[in-house]
């Protein structure tokens, strides 16, 4: 079988500020097989400007889709919300005649046209679908065996399950079958499934911070020694507003956040610092001995 | 419209003065189409992660508001922004409203109107010029090199420039820098 071939679509918020995410991804990948191609360019997926104007939420996704039909490969991204929107993006315009029409009216002027002929997936369902987790198992040399870890799947990996279709957004179960196969131990925690909130904080950080605190509270309540996160807004909600929240309610939490991918290449024998760990907010003192 | 909001926040709401073709003005808009299936049942408002910790945002009483025609109070409320797109509303309404998309829209209408929050501003004159919603520091760019990750692949700005144009986008982001002014 010819190894698994995808277009890597960054987005903006990695670059901007989640490097150790990348690191991590692009490593994961390489030792299992699935390559990873640069986008020729690239532009905001349109997700932060649906708010303001579907129109231009469209005309920049479609743009992206655009660009990898260019180059005939099917995208792969580490955001969920990226992903969501590539991918609703997507279908819309394939299925509707009208709606397509009217964006490729705007995109000709950029001379461009939307096909419909690549897909689009998040890395989690790569490692799911083109990899598989037998294949995962095997790559481990080190097992968490001795880690305590919970999932936090963030809501657009899921919904809406239209189009997504990923797993059942009520009770999903991929996640945990990754995370298990790293050998840490997955716990489950009171409102799993519950939003972080970070898509409003810049409107009002109040709510999302209570949000997250519930869910930080949560997981200390359930003895979790690390969450594991794998869209980079949810990680930067748990992660880099933990202090302020943990100021903001005096209360203490020091959960470290993993991105998935960083917890499999930590199993497959790359060290702490391969992956800049010291990139995180929140210190890995405690479970560092055990990686 | 200043002088509108400053006003002493009403009781009672007369229906004379209701938009009574507001509903089929957003049923006409992709994403709002099925708003009048809406029966009130209320397990958007339950199942909101955003209303446990608002007082005041409800997605159930704002499609009942739209439904009442009640367009400029909906349209003006800040309440309006609060919505995080978690899409359970969406995947759990019994009657397929889909109301994070009808909120989308009535969010695109009030932008029409000059109501628009300051971070999307930013964020969308971010992206006029540089095709990325955030400006990435030199810094960034200069770590990635130490991390040994491949360089930045070029953000399509000069195409968003010309594209945001096209839609009508930049107008939209200006109108609201002259109200500012």
């Amino acid at each position: 079988m010819p190894e698994p071939t995808y277009l890597l679509y960054l987005g903006c918020v990695i670059p901007y500020r989640v490097l150790s995410y990348e690191i991590s991804a692009r490593k994961v990948a390489e030792r299992l097989g699935v390559k990873l191609v640069e986008m020729p360019e690239f532009n905001c997926c349109g997700l932060p400007l649906d708010p303001v104007s579907h129109e231009m939420m469209l005309v920049l996704s479609a743009q992206n889709l655009c660009l990898a039909e260019q180059k005939n490969l099917n995208i792969m991204t580490l955001c969920p919300g990226c992903n969501g929107t590539l991918r609703k993006v997507n279908k819309m315009l394939k299925e509707d005649k009208g709606l397509r029409e009217e964006v490729n009216g705007y995109l000709k002027e950029v001379g461009m046209q939307f096909k419909g002929t690549i897909d689009v997936k998040h890395f989690i369902q790569v490692l799911l679908e083109d990899v598989g987790l037998e294949k995962i198992r095997g790559s481990v040399q080190k097992p968490l065996n001795d880690l305590k870890v919970a999932e936090h799947y963030g809501c657009h990996i899921l919904r809406p399950k239209e189009y997504m279709g990923l797993d059942n957004p009520e009770s999903p179960t991929v996640l945990k079958s990754l995370i298990e196969a790293t050998g840490a131990k997955c716990l489950d925690y009171m409102n799993e499934l519950e939003c972080c909130g970070a898509p409003i904080i810049g409107v009002n950080d109040r709510i999302p911070l209570q949000l997250a605190r519930d869910k930080l509270a949560h997981l200390k309540e359930a003895g979790v020694e690390a969450l594991i996160t794998i869209c980079p807004s949810c990680y930067t909600m748990f992660d880099v507003n933990q202090p302020r929240i943990e100021r903001l309610f005096n209360e203490q939490f020091s959960i470290p956040v993993l991105h998935y991918s960083e917890l499999l290449a930590l199993a497959m024998g790359f060290s702490p610092s391969d992956l800049a760990l010291d990139e995180h907010r929140v210190k890995l003192n405690g479970i560092m001995g055990r990686l | 419209m200043s002088e509108k909001t400053e006003e002493p926040a009403k009781k009672v709401f007369k229906l004379s003065e209701a938009d009574p073709r507001f509903k089929y003005e957003l049923s006409k808009t992709l994403g709002a189409e099925k708003l009048m299936m809406c029966f009130q049942c209320g397990t958007c408002t339950a199942d909101c992660p955003i209303a446990r910790f608002s007082g005041s945002y409800r997605p159930s009483q704002i499609l009942r508001m739209a439904l009442f025609g009640m367009k400029s109070k909906v349209l003006s409320s800040d309440d309006l922004w609060l919505c995080a797109a978690c899409f359970t509303c969406i995947d759990r309404c019994p009657r397929d409203v889909e109301f994070a998309n009808v909120l989308r829209v009535l969010r695109n209408m009030a932008v029409k109107e000059g109501f628009i929050p300051a971070v999307f501003r930013e964020i969308g004159s971010n992206v006029v010029k540089n095709g990325s919603a955030y400006e990435i520091p030199e810094l960034r760019l200069k770590k990635r090199e130490a991390a040994g990750l491949p360089p930045l692949p070029k953000f399509a700005s000069e195409r968003v420039t010309k594209l945001a144009e096209i839609v009508g986008f930049t107008k939209l982001i200006e109108k609201k820098r002259e109200l500012n002014a």
